[in-house]
């Protein structure tokens, strides 16, 4: 059947869970004795399940990030503050240790995108890529990344097939995707009434979650559909969660708040590509610094016949489409 | 005046008003207990909404606003439309409508504090409200539209609180208020009213996403749909005060409002021609959402039902209110004044909002309607604003009574 080449992927974005990435000797005796402390604390309390409002460590700390600032108003001590406290509830709460990011952008960059038209074919790796390395919810099945498929003659995503079963490549069609453009000049940004959405100096528009009071104007604003919004508490298996986290990324969101594509910020600001353009099995996705003349994506517009998306709204996308 | 027969006046002034507005017959306690009732179904279903999140609204990452925006946006039509009785009663001192501003007024408080209501039930961490805050959190202004509503909005409720305030105090001690006190205020609460539904307006219309909504007409059309649904609501008022209470309203304001009414619901359905002309004359990608509406997509025909009852209860409300076959009698008067109130209602409100964000930016196309928790939560808000109506509303009357009856005419 060529099954593994001829991908339906729609649903099989969970079935596969990525290994430990710092698995080793070490973290395995290091897991050990906390599940041996916390099997003995158990012992100890009769393993009383948390109360109403969780333990008491976990009601204060919860206390103190409610009174916490806009992400971009806290000194490096807060972030370091609140980094602390959002690890320790991981902790708490789901009993895995994340490492999160407070990582800057790094100076002379700016970030764009390039979707190869002519070569994807529609395996969508990206989607369950995305899904696994953003720790998007599992239950409401939310994805910063659709696939349309395309008949000739089409040419914005909008008219393509967003729902399709069938195996694919398909002869005589072609695939494209769809996902935030981190436009320069973002109808979003403008719209939040409480500036937790904005953008940063790398070019990434990005949510403070813990800001966000999920008013979903943004929502309204945005003509590419590039933003997701958490209606109800998210849910991602603990053995699934990807680890290695950014505040503005891929760490926990809660019920009521918005997210979005960060163009993978806990990956890229570490000089590594996006989920979506690692997993592409075809090379359809290109991703680099705008700034930088050498880089893949300055060749691509250099070189390529490349459109964005509803360029009449003038939004200035920094997502091109481009022909081989 | 001492201070201190001053302060005893306005606990005097309080006490009584509290008394007032709870003291009633048994018919009026059975309503103020209905009210309770549904209130109390408000909470239930908020309270269900809150444990489990706005995952229990129909409401999708597609159809982003739903039920409460749609009741939202139609309210703060009837609130501003209270300056359809200010307007000439302060500055053309028309004796008609002087009579009834007060009632005007109320209702203005009533429709706002429901229209906030909606919003904050639509906030997905209303915990988190304190960070849109000027000061303490950060306050998107100028930029984004929705602090400017904001902004407008609160200011219009406390506009329309004081002045009022202030008259009935004075109306209470037997005074005449100080017209150089309050008629500055009343200008601006005039430019206000104009200001909360053209703002409420913008906040659709800035929006080049949605084609539906990024049309220049929209904040005129709201102005002219608000100004003969307002004045709807306040006619049934009007007659069910009139026959309740001591307080009788002359037959003049009636036809004043009848014209009222039927000038602006004349207006709106010629705004409502020329839009679907736009849409249907030389249908373009972006008339979609019109098809949506009227006809249907896809198969996705839930709201077509209601817009095209809509346009035929606000047809045949104007004609009955334009050739007023009743002569203002409350048999007829009356359903045409709902008739045309539930028409804007469905419009402007589910017909608006829902079609602006169907089909979506990558073309899907989906249905939708309120969940059982949005329609009790829309019930519970609803009866929250009839019952701030009520309890400010019957104070005032009385006061309004007592000092016409007390003043030698």
């Amino acid at each position: 059947m060529g099954f593994l080449k001829n991908k339906s992927c729609r649903q099989q974005i969970t079935d596969e869970h990525r290994p430990c990435q710092d698995s080793g000797r070490r973290e395995f005796l290091k897991k050990a004795v906390k599940a041996a402390a916390i099997g003995g604390t158990a012992v100890v309390t009769g393993c009383q399940a948390p109360g109403l409002l969780g333990s008491k460590e976990e009601f204060a700390l919860q206390f103190q990030e409610y009174f916490k600032a806009h992400y971009r108003l806290m000194t490096e001590k807060e972030r370091d503050a609140t980094i602390n406290r959002l690890e320790r509830l991981a902790k708490l709460q789901k009993n895995v240790d994340v490492q999160i990011s407070s990582k800057e952008a790094m100076p002379g960059v700016l970030f764009g995108y390039g979707f190869n038209v002519t070569r994807c074919e529609g395996y969508m790796e990206c989607v369950s890529a995305c899904v696994r390395e953003n720790n998007l919810d599992r239950k409401s099945n939310t994805q910063y990344i659709r696939i349309f498929e395309m008949e000739p003659g089409q040419m914005t995503p909008d008219a393509g097939k967003g729902k399709f079963f069938n195996e694919v490549p398909v002869d005589g069609r072609f695939y494209m995707g769809a996902q935030c453009n981190h436009c320069d000049n973002a109808p979003c940004i403008k719209a939040c009434p409480t500036k937790a959405t904005y953008k940063e100096p790398d070019g990434i528009v990005v949510v403070d979650y813990d800001w966000c009071i999920g008013c979903r104007y943004c929502m309204a604003a945005c003509p590419y559909y590039g933003r997701r919004f958490n209606w109800n508490e998210p849910v991602v298996p603990v053995k699934e969660i990807t680890k290695k986290q950014h505040y503005l990324g891929n760490r926990q969101r809660r019920r009521g708040q918005m997210e979005k594509c960060t163009f993978c910020v806990q990956r890229t600001r570490e000089g590594r590509l996006p989920a979506c353009a690692e997993a592409c099995p075809t090379g359809a996705r290109i991703f680099g610094n705008l700034l930088d003349p050498k880089s893949e994506i300055r060749f691509v517009l250099e070189n390529k016949k490349v459109f964005r998306w509803k360029e009449e709204l003038g939004t200035d996308p920094k997502f091109w489409y481009f022909i081989d | 005046m001492t201070q201190k027969s001053s302060v005893r006046q306005m606990i005097g002034f309080i006490t009584d008003v509290t008394r007032w507005s709870l003291s009633g017959g048994i018919g009026y306690q059975l309503f103020l207990c209905l009210l309770v009732v549904f209130m109390m179904l408000g909470v239930f279903a908020y309270l269900v909404q809150w444990k489990l999140g706005l995952a229990v609204t129909h409401m999708s990452d597609i159809v982003s606003w739903g039920f409460y925006i749609a009741n939202f946006t139609f309210l703060v039509g009837v609130a501003a439309a209270a300056v359809m009785l200010i307007l000439p009663s302060y500055i053309f001192k028309d004796k008609d409508f002087h009579h009834v501003v007060i009632i005007g007024e109320v209702v203005a408080i009533g429709a706002l504090v429901m229209s906030m209501t909606f919003v904050f039930v639509d906030l997905g961490r209303p915990l988190q409200g304190w960070h849109i805050l000027p000061i303490i959190g950060l306050f998107n202004w100028p930029s984004s539209l929705l602090t400017w509503d904001i902004l407008v909005l609160n200011v219009y409720l406390v506009l329309n609180m004081s002045i009022p305030a202030y008259i009935l105090y004075c109306h209470y001690n037997n005074t005449e208020p100080d017209p150089r006190k309050y008629r500055p205020f009343v200008f601006i609460s005039i430019f206000w009213a104009f200001g909360i539904h053209l703002i409420t307006a913008f906040l659709y219309e800035g929006l080049p996403a949605r084609p539906f909504w990024n049309n220049p007409l929209m904040g005129p059309r709201f102005l002219a749909s608000a100004f003969a649904a307002g004045p709807a609501l306040i006619t049934v008022l009007l007659v069910i005060i009139h026959n309740t209470t001591v307080f009788k309203i002359p037959k003049q304001t009636f036809n004043k409002l009848r014209l009222i009414i039927v000038i602006s619901a004349i207006i709106n359905l010629i705004m409502l021609f020329s839009e679907v002309f736009k849409e249907f004359y030389f249908p373009t990608h972006h008339s979609l959402s019109a098809e949506y509406l009227y006809f249907g997509l896809d198969g996705h025909n839930s709201l077509v039902p209601w817009i095209w009852t809509a346009i035929s209860i606000n047809i045949i409300g104007t004609l009955l209110l334009a050739f007023n076959p009743g002569k203002n009698r409350p048999l007829l008067l009356l359903p045409a004044c709902i008739l045309l109130f539930v028409g804007i209602w469905i419009e402007k409100g589910i017909g608006l909002i829902v079609p602006g964000l169907v089909p979506s930016p990558l073309g899907e196309v989906v249905s939708y309607a309120p969940s059982w928790v949005e329609i009790s939560i829309a019930l519970g808000i609803l009866a929250l604003g009839m019952f701030v109506v009520t309890m400010l509303l019957k104070p005032a009357l009385i006061i309004e009574h007592r000092f016409k009856s007390e003043k030698p005419s």
